[in-house]
Formats: structure tokens, sequence, C-alpha cells
């Protein structure tokens, strides 16, 4: 196991990077074009987890253990954000039995 | 002595707070008897200071408090006890105390009660400040104070429009003299670096005779006192000032406020000594006022206008006095001007109050037998106006005539004419409403009475200052100068030497007998037109001529309307025109773009979370774009 560090090197950083792009990417579209507070839910993740794989990707390669402590920060925050998100979806679904979030346009100047 | 010159000026504030306060609720009597009672201790108080105060007293000056400090210019909030202010709170209480006495009599059906006597109070405890304040910022609170309730006692039947015109026009009329007197105040500031009487005084000095600092400054403050004591130019107020109840028109309007321009001369004389030139001014306008309201005097068919125009020419006459440098001649005529004339206005005031509120001479007449008090006591007023010795009005504008002798004798036929001109109007008022046949309605000959007592008592108590008033300032040739009290009393206050006119006995004499033949002979002129050819009540549309003139007030208010309200008037309408059709455009499309601009961006916001997150990907997106394509 002992050099995981210099196993990940082999990967060309590029690499790390267009797939954590790409994912971000899907993230946001899934969040701007689905209509389920679940999936939009589930694609914020996505786009958290893209940036945590960039994160521990750089660190693996500056040899830096602060990133992969930040990703670890980054997880406690998204699994609390998804305990109060789930929270407000469940609200959402018992009050209009729906979790259709176009229906939710009060916030309207 | 300090609480005792406290007690002088608050005691009319409190007086002034009760009743404003609470006289709503009180009984008529004790408001009235409240308003008279603190004026009357305020004189008791004043009296008992001037009897412990000598003739070479030195100023007492009672500090309350520093007011503010600027600029090493220290303003205390404080009062100055002197000959000249004690003589002017003894004038102001005394006079005020019997006016506050009369009017429980005279506004005892008005609804406005409470009101008129909170007015007075303030107005008394205004014009304390003005007198007693030991700096110029003091007098200049009074000043505005006493402006004020000149105003509000002017329009005190404000339900009628044309009295609240007067009010607003004596305001107005007002506040161009308050502003050379502020610009003279300043100007006294930046020159010597303080605004106290006793260190201007003592720095004065220091000002070259007749340079031109001086003449700012003095003319400034003369046109101060232009402004508060009618004289030309700004006399039209006074006489308009007649709307306001009588009473006010006696305290406010003759004996005290207006003589107040006086005061302010007398107080500086330390500036004005220095300055001949603006001394010269004072003169000269004090000769045209006196003359020209005089001449207008001549055919006011109205008693109070008749009297009002007497007020401005007697200023004028004060102000002559001043003009030739004698301080203490004006002083003198301010104190006996103030006896019969508040006298004269208090009986014109018990002879409208019998004659229900007729106020036109032509519908009086043969009142002698009907009011007898008021007669008597109007005929002294009269005698003493006019000049029969010894009178005190004879007293004091027999002194101002011996000083402007001895300065001019070309000016003494001016002013002696004016004179003549005050005999004759004043016994034309006399003769038409004391004497011949009643000329007005039945009704109003049924309700002929006497007035009160405590009208009369006023009216008694003025009558016998009227005569003996002139008695504290005898000329000099009775006794040797012995009876020159007052002259010896005012000595103090003047800082440089004052020249008393050198006159040969026999001049002097002379001078009497020409004034008082010449006022004799009137007498019996003006009874011929009046009693004896009875050409007393003449539509005024049948004047022609010089009559005409008098009566238009030589059409001194139509000039000023055409030259100053009507060019003001046009020129506020031409900045409304600017201001529709300039300014409020501008205004309009800042305002309007703002409210567009905000309906637009109203869209953005339509409460659809997506579009948000869409914009902000595309901006982000913008922005790495710009940032990339820049690099």
């Amino acid at each position: 196991m002992g050099d995981v560090n210099t196993f990940i090197q082999q990967v060309p950083l590029e690499y790390f990077i267009i797939l954590s792009t790409v994912l971000f990417c899907l993230g946001v579209l899934g969040v701007l074009l689905r209509k389920n507070a679940i999936v939009i839910l589930g694609c914020v993740e996505l786009m958290l987890n893209s940036v945590n794989l960039l994160l521990a990707a750089f660190s693996a390669y500056k040899g830096d253990g602060n990133g992969q402590l930040l990703v670890f920060f980054i997880m406690v925050v998204a699994a609390a954000e998804v305990a109060v998100g789930l929270a407000i979806i469940a609200m959402m679904y018992r009050n209009t039995r729906s979790v259709d979030v176009s229906i939710f346009n009060k916030l309207r100047g | 002595m300090e609480n005792l010159v406290y007690a002088i000026v608050l005691l009319p504030l409190a007086g002034f707070l009760i009743n404003g306060l609470f006289g709503k609720n009180l009984p008529k009597a004790f408001v009235g008897g409240l308003a008279t009672l603190v004026v009357f201790a305020s004189f008791v108080i004043t009296t008992s200071i001037f009897l412990g105060f000598k003739s070479d007293s030195a100023p007492v000056v009672v500090k309350a408090f520093e007011w503010f400090r600027v600029n090493g210019i220290q303003v205390n909030f404080g009062f100055q006890i002197d000959q000249l202010s004690l003589m002017m709170v003894m004038i102001i209480t005394g006079i005020g105390s019997l006016i506050h006495l009369y009017s429980i009599g005279y506004m005892s059906h008005d609804k406005g009660f409470y009101k008129f006597f909170t007015y007075l109070n303030l107005f008394i405890f205004s014009m304390l400040l003005l007198v007693l304040g030991s700096n110029y910022l003091i007098l200049f609170i009074g000043w505005e104070g006493v402006g004020l309730c000149s105003y509000l006692l002017i329009g005190f039947w404000y339900t009628n429009e044309d009295y609240g015109k007067a009010a607003r026009k004596a305001f107005i009329m007002n506040r161009i003299g308050d502003l050379g007197l502020l610009i003279g105040i300043f100007a006294i500031a930046a020159q010597v670096n303080a605004i106290d009487y006793l260190s201007v005084a003592e720095n004065s000095s220091k000002f070259a005779l007749d340079s031109s600092a001086i003449i700012f400054i003095t003319v400034s403050l003369f046109i101060g006192a232009v402004g508060k004591s009618a004289q030309i130019p700004l006399f039209t107020w006074l006489p308009d000032a007649m709307a306001g109840p009588t009473p006010v028109s006696a305290l406010i309007h003759a004996a005290t406020m207006v003589t107040a321009g006086v005061y302010l001369v007398v107080r500086s004389n330390f500036l004005f000594s220095l300055a001949p030139s603006t001394l010269n001014l004072i003169l000269f306008i004090g000769i045209a006022t006196s003359l020209v309201a005089a001449f207008i005097g001549l055919r006011q068919n109205d008693i109070k206008k008749v009297l009002a125009y007497s007020t401005v020419s007697q200023l004028g006459f004060m102000f002559i006095a001043l003009g030739a440098g004698a301080y203490t001649t004006g002083m003198f005529h301010v104190m006996t001007h103030a006896f019969f004339k508040a006298l004269l206005f208090l009986g014109a005031g018990s002879v409208i109050h019998a004659m229900s509120g007729e106020q036109d001479m032509r519908f009086m007449g043969g009142l002698r037998k009907k009011i007898p008090v008021t007669y008597w006591t109007f005929l002294i007023g009269t005698l003493a106006i006019t000049g029969i010795p010894p009178l005190s009005g004879m007293v004091s504008k027999d002194e101002i005539l011996t000083h402007i002798y001895a300065k001019s004798p070309l000016l003494w036929g001016l002013t002696l004419f004016s004179a003549a001109l005050t005999a004759i109007y004043m016994f034309r008022l006399l003769f038409l409403t004391f004497f011949g046949e009643f000329r007005g309605t039945e009704e109003q000959k049924h309700h002929l009475h006497e007035s009160p007592a405590v009208m009369t008592i006023p009216l008694i108590v003025l009558a016998i200052l009227s005569v003996v008033g002139g008695f504290i300032n005898l000329p000099h040739f009775i006794g040797h100068g012995h009876f020159q009290k007052l002259a010896h009393w005012l000595e103090p206050i003047y800082v440089y030497d004052i020249e008393t006119p050198e006159i040969l006995f026999a001049t002097e004499m002379i001078l009497l007998a020409v004034t008082v033949i010449m006022v004799l002979v009137i007498f019996f002129a003006v009874k011929a037109i009046y009693v004896t050819k009875k050409k007393n009540a003449l539509p005024e549309e049948s004047y022609t001529g010089w009559e005409k003139l008098s009566a238009r007030k030589l059409f001194i208010d139509e000039i000023y309307n055409a030259m100053i309200v009507r060019p003001f008037e046009e020129a506020g309408k031409a900045a409304a025109m600017f201001d529709k059709a300039v300014l409020d455009p501008i205004v309009n499309f800042i305002g309007l773009g703002a409210q567009d601009s905000g309906r637009a961006a109203k869209r953005l916001q339509n409460g659809n979370v997506e579009n948000y997150v869409l914009i902000m990907s595309l901006a982000i997106g913008i922005v790495l774009i710009v940032n990339f394509l820049l690099k």
C-alpha cells in the first residue's frame, strides 16, 4: 500500500481535472433542468463530490494532507445539508403531495 | 441684587407660562390679575433697585452663565443694570402694569382674554431682555421677541383677513431692519472681538472718527432702529399695526417697543459718537419722518390712525435729538412720549369703547359731557403732546428744538413746522371727538358710557405723569441746571463727551415764546374751523389737492407695492415657471428612470429557483471566459 501517492501520480492530473469538471457540469445541468427536488439535491451532492475528487487529487499530487482534511469537512457539511434538505423535501411532500420545485414560485418579484 | 434682577425678568415669564398653559381654564379675574401683578411686581423690584442706585454708580453686570465661546469671543447670558437700563425698565414695567390693568376692562368681553394676557406678558419679558441684556446678542433675542409679540398682537383678531395682513406687514418690514441690526452685531464682533457693551465701549477708541468701519457698523445698527422705530423708509407698518387691540397700540406701538431703536442708539452712544456722518443721517431721517408722518396725520379720520402717525412723527423727533448728539434729550422724549402717547391711546380706546367700536372721528363729536374722565385726561394728553407749558411734552420737545437750533436754524425751522403740524392734527382730533354735536347713530348715542374704573384709573395716573413728567429735566435756565436731574442721571453711560449747546438766554426765551405762541394760535384756528364753522364730517371723496395726498398717505403704500411688492411677485412667478418647465422634468426623469428600471429588473425574480441558478452559472461562465481571454 506504501505508496498510494506514487500510484495516483501515474495517472496524469489532467484526467482528474477533466473528470471532475464533467461531473460538476452534470451536477449543474441536473440542478438547472430537473424539477424533482430529490434529484436536485442529488445533483448538488454530485457537484460537491466532484470538487472533493479534485481536492483529493491535488492533495495527492502535492503530497500535502491539508486538501484531504478539507474533503472531510465538506463531507460532514454535505451530510448535514442533506439531512436538512431531505427534511425540507419531506415537509414539501406532506403539504403538497409533490416534490416538484416548479410549483414553489411564491417568492416572485 | 442679583436675584432681584433675575426676578424682574422671570416674573413676566412666569406669568406668560402660567397663563399660556393653564389660562384657558382659569377665571378671567385670575388671568388678568396675575398678568398685571407680575408686571407690577417687576416694577416694584425695579423701583427698589433704582432707589439704591446712585447717578454715579458703576454699571452692574449680572452673569447668569457663559452662553458660548467662539473664535475668542465670549458671550455670556447676563444682564446689565445701569442708569439707562433702569430708566427703560421703569418705563416698561410702570406703563406696562398700567396698561395691563386697563386691558382687564378693555378686553373683558373678548373670548381670547387669556391669550391676550399671555402675549402681553411674553412681550414684557422680551422687552426686558432687550433693555437689560448685557450684550448685543441678548438685545437681539429681546428684539426678535418683541417683534414676534407685536406680530401676534397686531393679528390678535386674526379672523379678519386685513388684520392678518397688517400683522405680516409689520413682521416682514421689521425683518428688514433686523437684518441690519444682525449685520451690525457681526461687524462689531469682527472688529472688536467682543459684543458685550462694556468691552465694546472700552475698545471703541480704536476706531478713527468717521472711519469706514465705524460708519458701516453704526449705519447697520441704525437700519435696525429704523425698522423697529418706524422711520422712513420702513415706517408704513406702524399705522397698519393699529389693527391690534388698543392697549397693544398703547403699550407696544407707542410707549415701549418702537422706542427700542432709540434705546439701541443711546446704548451704542460710544459707537455713534464716533460717527458724525451717521448722526447727520439720523438727523435727516428723523426730520423727514416727523414731517411726512405729521403731514399724513392731518387728514386721517380714524382716531387710532391719527395717533399712529403721531407716534411715527414723535419717534422722528426722538431721532432728531439723537442726530443732534443729544442722547439724553432723546431718552427724555422717549419717557414723556411714553406717558402722553400711552395716555392718548388708552383714551382713544376708552372713546372707542364708549362708541361701541366706532373709530371714525367724523361720526363722533360732543363726547366731552358723556365721558368726562376720558375727556379731561385726553385733553391733558393733547396739551402735553402739542407743547403747552409746563406739561411734559413741551419740556422735552423744547429741549429738542433748542439742540437743533444750536446746530442749524434752518433745521430748527423744519422741526418747528413739524411741531406745528402735530398741534394741528392733535387739536383736530380733540375737537372732532369731544366738541360740537354728536354725529353718530341714535343707537351709539344711547350706549355712550364712561369706562369702568380699571380703565379710568390708568388714564388718571398717566395724565398726572404727563403733567409732571417733564419736571425731572427742566431747561437749563431754570435753576442753572439744578433741575436737570435726568441729564445728570444718564451722564455715566456716555463714554465720550456730549457737547451741550451754547445758546444765549434771550435766544432761548424767544424760541420758547415762538413755540408756545404758535401752538396757541393753532389751537384757536383749529377750533374756529372744526367747532365754530363745523367743517367736520366731509367724506374722504371730497378731498382734493394736499388733503387727498394726506388722506391717501402720500400714496407711499401704492409706491412700495409698485416698486417692491409687484416686482417680487413677478420674479416669483417667473421662478415658478422655470421650476415647472425646467426643474420638474429633470427631477421627474430621474424618478421615472429608477421606477422603470426597477420594473424591468423585477421580471428576473420570478420565483423559479432554476432560473436563478441558470443566471448564476452563466455569470460565472462569463467571468471565467473573460478572465481567460484577458490572460
